[in-house]
C-alpha cells in the first residue's frame, strides 16, 4: 500500500532532517522513500500505523549518538526500535519523528562464564543470549513467546516475561546493568556487574521505561545455570473454577513451579490442528505446570503437583516423558498468539494482570463481554502470576469490528483495574493503553510519570506522546467511557 | 492512634513544614541513623502508620503500612510458611519494613534470590506537597507507567516518606544445609563463582578467616544431592543458624563493633583487594566488609577500578559515606528528586550530599 502524500510542509522536513542525518550516517543506513519507510510504520500492534519522517539504521554506538545530536538540534522526535514485534504500538512512528532502529547494534560484546554475566548490544536477539551461553551450561531466563525474533533491547525498554517468570522473574530481575544515552548526549550507567552502588537506583526505572528515557547501546544480562532437567505436567479441568483453585492450591503448600500456565478450550481448540500438542480438547482449561532441577528434586515435585492437581478435581493428568515430549506440551501455549492469526482474520492480545483469586471471575465477565460486542475471545494465561492474554478474535476488514474489538479489550482492562490489577502485566502501555492509564493512575500519579520523564528528557523527544496521558486526553477518555452517566464496573471498589 | 490518623497527622507535619521550608528527616523504629551522609531537620515519625492491610498466602503478596515493625511482619509470614526471602539486616525489634526499604539492605540471600527491589510490587508515597502517590501494585507483573515503587529501594527516603508497600514474599525453604570449607579468601572467591554456575540451591556464601561457608536451600532431594556434589564439612544445624543470623543482623564482630567499617560492593570474580585488614566476604564475593587502616581514597579507587562501589560504615563525622556520583547521574537525581520534593524537604543530603 502507498502511504498518502505528505504535505509540502512535512516534504520539506522531511528533506531537511534527511540532509542532516546524511552528514553523520553512511546512505545504507538512512531510509527516507516512501516505499522503505513503510515497514517501519508498526511493530506488532498492526491496528496502528504511522510512517515516521525517516529511519535511521547506525551500525555503532558512535552512529546512535550523532543520530540523537542531529535530532536534538533539530527538535526531531526520536522512537527507538529494536525487532518490532512489541505488542502496545510502543514502536510506533510519530508523523514527525525518526525510528532510531538498533537492529544492527546485534553483538554479543563479552561472555563471562564465571561470573555468569553477558555484555549485549541492544538489537541481539533474546535467544541468541542463551545459544551464544550454552556450551558453558548457563542461559537468559526471561523468554517472552517472541524469543526467536525479539530483542534484549526491546525486551529492556518493556521489561517483558515470559512462561518461566514466576520463577526466575522479568527482564528488570535479570538484567544486571544499563548503558545509553540521554536525548541530551549524555552517557548514563544504570546498574553494573556490582549488586548495587551509591545514589538513586535507576536500573528498575529505565527497564520497563518503553524508550521514553534513554535510547540503550549495552546491557549486562545475569546467566543462570541451565537446570539439569524440567518436566511438565498437564492437567485438564471441566471446569474452570478448579483449575484456578488448583493453582492456589500449588502455591499455598509452597512449591513455586518453572511455569504455570492455563488455557481455555477455545484456546486449546485453536492451537491443536495447528502444534499437535496433544491437547484434551474436551476440557474446559487445560493447566501446564513446569517443575526444573536435578532429577530426584523433579520426580518429587511432579508427584506432589500430580496430587494437588487430582485433589482438585483434574479430570485428566500427563506428565511428559522426555524432553520432545515437554517441548511438545509447550508448543501449543507458545505459538497461541500465531494459532489465533490462523483460525481469525485479525485478533487483539490484551495483557492485565489481576490477584489470581479473580481468574474464574474475570474469565466469567469475559464471557459475558463476547455476547456483548458479538465477538470470540480466547484465553492463554501466565496463571501462576495472574497475567492474562485474552485474545478477542475479528476480522478488521468487516465494518466496526475493530472499534468493537477496542471496547471489548477496555472493558477487560477496566475491570482488570477495578478488581486491584493492571492493565498491562509485560507487553507495555506504548500508544495503545494510553487511555486506560487515565484510570489506573490519579492526575497526581500521572503528573509523577510526567516529571520523571522530564528529568530523562526534559525536551521530551524521545518517544513522546507514549505511556504517558495528558489530562486532556484523559477528560477525553472519561466522556468516551462513560455511558448514560455510568461507569463500567461502577459497582466495584476501586483499588 | 489509628494508623490513618497517624498518616493524617504526618501529612500535617509535611505541609506545615513546607510552608516554613523545614526541612525533614524520615524516621521509622530509629534503627538504622549511622545509615546515610547526614541527618537534618525536625524529626518525621512514621512508626504509627502502621498494621497489614492485606495478605493472602496463595497470592504471595503482602501489603502493610511502612510503620510495621519487621519482626512483626515476618512473624506473620512464618505462620503460613512464607518469608522475606531477600532476608533483610534488623538493626534492633524497632526496625520497620519502611525503613528496611528505604535502606535498600538486603542478606545472605541476596545473590541468589535478588535484593529488595526485586520483591517490591508496589508503594505509596507521601509528596512534599503532601498528596499520596501510588506506584506500581499488588500484583506480580506490572509494567503500567515507569517503575517508580522500586526507585524507593534504597533511596534512604529522599524522595519521601513511604507509606505502604506491597511485597512479593515467598516459600520457607523446605530444608537448609550448610557446608564448610577451609579456602584462602582467593580461593573463595573463585570456588563461590563456580559453584554459583551450577544448577545448586545455593541460598548463601561467606567467608571469614579462612573459613568459607555455603548454604544450600531447598527439598531434601535437591540439597542432598548438592552435599554430595560439593562435599565439605556439614555444620551442625543450630552453629550454621546461628553463623547466618548473625552475619544477615550485623551481629558477627566483625560487623557489630560500630567502629570505622567499609562496605565494598564488587563485581563477584574480583580477586581479594590489595589492602590490608580484617574482611568477610558474603554475597559469592559480591559483598565484602573490611576493617583497615588503610587510606580512603585508595580503598575507593581500588574498588572503583574493579568495577565497584565503597560506602564507609560508621566514619567519623563529616567524612563520605558514598562514592561520589558521575555529573550525568547528578543531574539525573537532582530533577528526580525535585518531581517528588519540589522544596527539598526530605533527608536533605542524607544519600547524595548535593540532594
Amino acid at each position: 500500500m502507498e502511504p498518502s502524500p505528505l504535505s509540502p510542509e512535512r516534504s520539506r522536513r522531511r528533506r531537511d532532517v534527511l540532509a542532516a542525518l546524511a552528514q553523520v550516517l553512511p546512505s545504507d543506513a538512512l531510509l527516507g522513500s516512501p516505499g522503505e519507510l513503510v515497514p517501519y510504520e508498526c511493530d506488532g500492534l498492526s491496528a496502528l500505523r504511522q510512517v515516521p519522517l525517516a529511519v535511521a539504521l547506525p551500525c555503532d554506538e558512535a552512529g546512535v549518538v550523532a543520530v540523537l545530536g542531529v535530532c536534538r538540534k533539530l527538535g526531531v522526535p526520536v522512537v527507538a526500535r529494536g525487532a518490532g514485534t512489541g505488542l502496545s504500538g510502543g514502536a510506533l512512528p510519530h508523523a514527525d519523528g525518526v525510528v532510531l532502529s538498533l537492529a544492527r547494534l546485534n553483538r554479543i560484546v563479552a561472555l563471562d562464564p564465571l561470573a555468569g554475566i553477558a555484555r549485549v548490544q541492544p538489537g541481539v536477539r533474546n535467544l541468541s543470549i542463551s545459544e551464544a551461553a550454552a556450551p558453558h551450561g548457563l542461559y537468559y531466563a526471561p523468554d517472552p513467546s517472541s524469543q526467536i525474533a525479539c530483542t534484549i533491547g526491546g525486551n529492556v525498554a518493556e521489561n517483558s516475561g515470559g512462561v518461566h517468570c514466576l520463577k526466575y522473574g522479568l527482564t528488570l530481575h535479570n538484567v544486571l546493568a544499563v548503558r545509553g544515552y540521554t536525548m541530551d548526549g549524555e552517557e548514563l550507567i544504570c546498574g553494573g556487574a556490582a549488586l548495587d552502588g551509591p545514589g538513586l537506583d535507576l536500573l528498575p526505572v529505565v527497564i520497563g521505561s518503553e524508550g521514553l528515557l534513554l535510547v540503550v547501546v549495552e546491557i549486562t544480562v545475569r546467566l543462570l545455570p541451565r537446570p539439569a532437567t524440567a518436566r511438565v505436567v498437564m492437567a485438564s479441568f471441566d471446569d474452570v473454577g478448579r483449575a484456578c483453585d488448583s493453582v492456589a492450591a500449588i502455591i499455598a503448600v509452597g512449591i513455586i513451579p518453572a511455569g504455570l500456565e492455563m488455557m481455555d478450550q477455545g484456546a486449546s481448540a485453536a492451537v491443536e490442528p495447528f502444534c499437535h500438542a496433544g491437547y484434551d480438547l474436551s476440557a474446559a482449561a487445560i493447566l501446564l505446570i513446569e517443575s526444573d532441577g536435578t532429577a530426584a528434586e523433579v520426580e518429587d515435585e511432579i508427584g506432589r503437583l500430580s496430587k494437588i492437581v487430582r485433589d482438585a478435581g483434574a479430570t485428566a493428568v500427563a506428565v511428559s516423558g522426555s524432553e520432545a515430549e515437554r517441548l511438545r506440551f509447550w508448543s501449543g501455549r507458545k505459538n497461541a498468539f500465531p494459532a489465533a492469526g490462523r483460525i481469525s482474520p485479525d485478533y487483539y492480545c490484551m495483557d492485565g494482570t489481576i490477584p489470581r483469586r479473580q481468574l474464574a471471575r474475570v474469565l466469567g465477565e469475559i464471557k459475558r463481554l463476547e455476547v456483548r460486542y458479538g465477538l470470540r475471545c480466547i484465553n492463554v494465561f501466565h496463571a501462576g502470576d495472574g497475567n492474562l492474554h485474552p485474545l478477542i478474535l475479528f476480522d478488521a476488514n468487516a465494518a466496526g469490528e475493530w472499534q468493537r474489538a477496542e471496547c471489548f479489550g477496555t472493558d477487560i482492562l477496566e475491570l482488570c483495574v477495578a478488581l486491584g490489577g493492571t492493565i498491562t502485566g509485560e507487553h507495555g502501555v506504548g500508544a495503545e493503553k494510553i487511555g486506560t492509564m487515565c484510570s489506573q493512575f490519579s492526575d497526581g500519579e500521572r503528573a509523577a510519570f510526567a516529571a520523571v520523564k522530564s528529568a530523562f528528557d526534559p525536551a521530551g523527544l524521545l518517544n513522546p506522546a507514549k505511556v504517558i496521558p495528558t489530562l486532556h486526553r484523559c477528560a477525553e477518555y472519561g466522556r468516551q467511557r462513560v455511558h448514560a452517566g455510568q461507569l463500567p464496573f461502577a459497582g466495584l471498589e476501586r483499588f | 492512634m489509628s494508623p490513618d490518623a497517624a498518616l493524617l497527622q504526618v501529612r500535617e507535619q509535611v505541609r506545615a513544614a513546607a510552608a516554613r521550608d523545614m526541612p525533614l528527616c524520615i524516621r521509622g523504629g530509629g534503627t538504622k541513623d549511622f545509615l546515610g551522609e547526614s541527618r537534618v531537620g525536625e524529626v518525621l515519625d512514621l512508626a504509627a502508620v502502621a498494621g497489614i492491610v492485606d495478605y493472602d498466602p496463595s497470592e504471595l503478596v503482602i501489603t502493610l503500612r511502612a510503620g510495621t515493625p519487621l519482626a512483626e511482619v515476618e512473624t506473620l509470614l512464618a505462620t503460613r510458611g512464607q518469608c522475606l526471602a531477600f532476608e533483610p539486616p534488623s538493626f534492633g525489634p524497632r526496625s520497620t519494613i519502611g525503613g528496611v526499604v528505604a535502606a535498600g539492605l538486603a542478606g545472605p540471600r541476596r545473590a541468589s534470590v535478588g535484593g529488595i527491589r526485586d520483591f517490591v510490587l508496589g508503594a505509596r508515597l507521601l509528596t512534599g506537597d503532601g498528596e499520596v502517590l501510588g506506584f506500581g501494585g499488588r500484583v506480580m507483573k506490572n509494567v503500567a507507567g515507569f517503575d517508580l515503587s522500586r526507585l524507593v529501594c534504597g533511596s534512604l527516603g529522599i524522595l519521601g516518606p513511604i507509606v505502604e508497600l506491597s511485597l512479593k514474599v515467598l516459600p520457607v525453604p523446605a530444608l537448609e544445609r550448610t557446608l564448610e570449607f577451609e579456602l584462602s579468601a582467593a580461593e573463595a572467591v573463585v570456588e563461590f563463582n563456580r559453584w554459583s554456575r551450577l544448577p545448586l540451591p545455593l541460598s548463601a556464601s561467606s567467608w571469614f578467616a579462612d573459613r568459607a561457608r555455603v548454604r544450600l536451600s531447598g527439598v531434601a532431594p535437591a540439597v542432598d544431592a548438592a552435599c554430595a556434589a560439593l562435599g565439605g564439612r556439614v555444620l551442625p544445624v543450630d552453629e550454621a543458624g546461628a553463623w547466618w543470623d548473625s552475619v544477615r543482623h550485623h551481629r558477627q564482630p566483625l560487623l557489630a563493633a560500630r567502629e570505622p567499617l567499609w562496605r565494598l560492593s564488587l563485581p563477584s570474580t574480583t580477586a581479594p583487594l590489595p589492602l590490608s585488614g580484617s574482611l568477610l566476604i558474603e554475597w559469592a564475593g559480591a559483598l565484602r566488609w573490611l576493617r583497615t587502616d588503610e587510606d580512603p581514597a585508595r580503598v575507593r579507587a581500588l574498588a572503583a577500578a574493579s568495577g565497584g562501589a565503597a560506602a564507609r560504615w560508621y566514619g567519623a563525622p563529616g567524612e563520605a559515606m558514598f562514592d561520589p556520583l558521575p555529573p550525568a547521574a547528578l543531574a539525573v537525581q537532582r530533577r528526580l528528586k525535585a518531581a517528588f520534593d519540589p522544596r527539598g524537604l526530605f533527608n536533605r543530603g542524607r544519600l547524595v550530599a548535593a540532594l
